[in-house]
């Protein structure tokens, strides 16, 4: 094989949530009472456009959670039998192979032929002057600097008609298959969808399919070439570091929640339902652990798991294995300070479901509390559940780069929109002011955040009793 | 009511120790104290006695739970747990791994956190209500779906980029402010203007939608109906009628932090040099202290029963319907 794969435990977690999504799906839409709370989400047209962005993200977060060790070539490392390379890559890394390996010495600025910082640069005749030296990669293929312009504007027509051909074509896909009438026209379905007049709002999700689209494509024809966004510190691509970021931020927003989720919910489910002494030691543990200021039980939490690492340190020798290792504490730790509160919830929402007919009727019938808690308890309050879920997700996104920032975030060597703020921060003090890394950064968060606040929103008032009128 | 207050201070008893309890584990079960010994002695060629000294310096000499060769009651004093743990719910906070009296510098450093938290608090709260009533006042008109818009934006924007900005803006383009620092006396008036703008903007998105959502609830019941049939006016309607009921869910989420106040915000007091609790915590942090953090957790925790104790009887103040029984 010419790789070998490598699961990590994010890996792992992030596809067994894909599939839990999935089983979720196929459950929800058989049945009525989950189709119809969707189908308002499905109408709103805000929400629907902010879907297509948050599933743009989940692809390229899913796509580089399959890694992999490349084999390394025998004939290079002149040791026989296979050997693989130490280096963890994942599909993503290939897609943006160019992005990934143009690594330039220093800083330079968005779409820069030349580096942002001077150099001593020695002359043939002896003498040494400060120059700007030419960029490694940027540009590598203009013939003169001065063809910069011309060449940028050819790329990014190039990239606009191609996204707006391939928007097309699936502008043109969508209304055929949506022709739903015999002896309608597909021509008719799109002046419906162009009115805004169907079910599905199709006008804003293509309208914000397009965009994403536009900046697909006007990264696969300027990213090859120029550094978009600039180049850090070391060198490194910026809006390749951006881009890894996601699957960091994706998976504290979304893990976070689901570590910690069944606790929650077999804890909260059980004190509402029994009551007596298992509701005091259940609501003990978590008045305990909501009085702890939340961030000092990360800081806790993270502290002593550094202690554990650095005294192990032979156990953790892998760079990527480590930055895992720390990611999934981090989420169990962020997911122990934000399962109380669901708890408290879910307690509420079952002492007020046991004093049902219908739970009063199973109890007198003798079935068994486990059945009834299965059977009639859970399936009625997970709307509670999914609507924690999604509020949570962009609270903690947001928490992620604060937690970076003040050193218990993720492993510093690791991507993460948090640890590029915090690299940004002396950046801001230089003079001219270096601003792409921290503009990268609030770019693709706040897209991100935005995103999923407004379907967030949507969601919970699709599912919130309280909010339906 | 008196009765129920020393109830619920006796309930705290057994949480406070859970907290301590959980803390020591979590420090003391992952890494034994030799560990932490070694860490901050520096990982590397650490001799046996260098490690005992450290420990003995530190306090950390002594079995865990339980010491089987002291002699009576001394069985249970003379160990980690209770030299570390027990002593703080007299407020004996001890001394940091640095040899630092950690009660002295918890007094020194909680008012600059107060000169921060405290107005941050209070212009943030006048601030949020009045912009909520405001787009309650001009509800269902665009000013109204405007301001829920920015607020959207708003709220997703990190706080850190708020810290930036704010700084970028009004010490390095302007020079209105000094970037950073502190200072005694009134001439801290200038250090602490900016962090206290900063947080009360970086929260004003969440605010304004969690209270209009507040007071469009209240605003929709029977008895405002009737006042404005008797023909009140509107405004007279929001601030004596709406506002005043509407408090009750305002003070559940609100009363609770007021204890806290005094641990101070840890962003904005790094961010802007502010040598507060914190700062301190971060400072802690990053040094690898575990004195201090358990100090500040042991801290948060009574401050947060405290702010818990305190909601109830804000209840009944607003609300003369509620008895604490």
């Amino acid at each position: 094989m010419p790789f070998k794969p490598v699961i990590l435990w994010t890996d792992a977690l992030i596809y067994l949530l894909l599939a839990v999504t999935v089983a979720y799906g196929v459950y929800a839409a058989r049945h009525e009472h989950l189709r119809w709370p969707w189908r308002q989400v499905r109408r709103n047209p805000l929400a629907m456009a902010a879907l297509v962005v948050l599933v743009a993200y989940v692809v390229v977060g899913l796509a580089d959670s399959i890694h992999f060790r490349m084999r390394l070539d025998g004939s290079q490392t002149g040791v026989h039998g296979t050997i693989y390379s130490p280096q963890v890559l994942s599909a993503l890394d290939l897609l943006c192979t160019p992005l990934r390996t143009h690594v330039e010495q220093t800083y330079s600025a968005p779409f820069a032929l030349h580096a942002f910082t001077p150099q001593l640069v020695r002359r043939p005749d002896g003498s040494h002057v400060l120059e700007y030296p030419r960029l490694r990669f940027a540009g590598a293929g203009l013939e003169t600097p001065a063809d910069r312009a011309r060449d940028i504007a050819v790329r990014s027509l190039q990239a606009a008609v191609e996204s707006l051909m391939l928007w097309a074509a699936v502008v043109g896909a969508i209304a055929y298959w949506q022709v739903r009438q015999p002896g309608e026209s597909a021509r008719a379905v799109f002046a419906r969808m162009r009115r805004g007049q169907t079910d599905t709002p199709w006008r804003a999700m293509l309208a914000s399919l397009g965009v994403v689209i536009l900046i697909i494509a006007a990264v696969a024809n300027l990213g090859a070439e120029y550094h978009i966004l600039g180049t850090d510190q070391v060198g490194q691509d910026v809006l390749f570091e951006a881009i890894k970021s996601i699957r960091t931020g994706l998976l504290i927003g979304t893990l976070t929640t689901l570590v910690m989720l069944p606790f929650a919910l077999v804890m909260g489910v059980m004190a509402g339902y029994f009551g007596g002494r298992v509701d005091d030691v259940i609501q003990y543990i978590y008045t305990t652990l909501s009085s702890i200021p939340s961030v000092l039980l990360i800081v806790a939490g993270i502290l002593s798991l550094d202690l554990y690492m650095a005294n192990h340190a032979t156990s953790f020798d892998n760079i990527a294995q480590r930055q895992d290792v720390r990611l999934l504490s981090l989420c169990i730790i962020l997911g122990v300070t934000t399962w109380t509160g669901l708890c408290r919830l879910l307690r509420g929402e079952t002492m007020k479901l046991r004093d049902m007919d219908y739970i009063q009727a199973a109890i007198a019938l003798g079935v068994r509390s486990r059945r009834i808690m299965t059977r009639h308890i859970i399936p009625n309050v997970m709307h509670i559940v999914l609507i924690n879920v999604v509020l949570n997700f962009s609270g903690l996104v947001l928490a992620e780069a604060v937690l970076s920032y003040i050193g218990v975030g993720v492993d510093p060597s690791m991507n993460s929109w948090g640890n590029m703020i915090n690299g940004a921060r002396m950046e801001m003090a230089r003079d001219p002011v270096v601003w792409w890394a921290l503009a990268a950064a609030f770019l693709f968060m706040f897209t991100l955040v935005l995103a999923a606040n407004l379907f967030a929103d949507a969601v919970r008032d699709a599912f919130d009793p309280r909010m339906r009128k | 009511m008196i009765a129920y207050i020393f109830r619920r201070i006796l309930y705290a008893i057994p949480i406070l120790i859970g907290v301590n309890l959980l803390t020591f584990a979590l420090f003391f079960f992952v890494n034994s104290p030799d560990d932490m010994a070694r860490f901050h002695l520096g990982l590397k060629r650490v001799t046996p006695q260098a490690i005992a000294v450290w420990k003995a310096e530190h306090g950390y000499d002594r079995p865990l739970f339980y010491n089987a060769v002291a002699p009576g009651v001394e069985k249970l004093t003379q160990t980690i747990f209770y030299q570390r743990s027990v002593k703080l719910f007299v407020f004996d906070f001890g001394r940091s791994d640095d040899g630092r009296d950690i009660g002295y510098d918890i007094s020194q450093r909680m008012w600059p956190s107060l000169a921060i938290a405290l107005p941050t608090f209070v212009v943030g709260l006048a601030v949020y209500i009045s912009i909520s009533l405001m787009m309650v006042f001009f509800r269902a008109t665009y000013l109204d779906t405007g301001g829920v818009v920015l607020a959207v934006v708003m709220m997703s924007v990190s706080m850190l980029f708020y810290v930036i900005g704010g700084q970028y803006l009004f010490s390095k383009v302007l020079r209105l402010v000094p970037i950073s620092g502190y200072d005694t006396g009134l001439s801290a008036i200038k250090f602490v203007i900016l962090p206290i703008a900063v947080g009360v903007i970086s929260g004003i998105g969440s605010g304004v939608r969690l209270y209009r959502t507040f007071f469009l609830e209240e605003s929709s019941k029977e008895y405002v109906r009737t006042a404005r049939a008797k023909g009140l006016s509107e405004i007279r309607v929001l601030f004596s009628h709406v506002l005043k009921n509407a408090m009750i869910p305002i003070l559940t989420g609100v009363v609770v932090v007021i204890p806290s106040l005094f641990i101070g915000s840890l962003i904005l007091e790094s961010f802007f040099g502010i040598p507060g609790l914190g700062s301190y915590t971060i400072d802690a942090i990053r040094s690898q202290d575990f004195g201090i953090v358990h100090a500040m957790v042991f801290l948060g925790s009574v401050l947060y029963i405290v702010g818990l104790i305190l909601t109830d009887i804000s209840y009944t103040l607003v609300d003369p319907r509620v008895r604490l029984g």
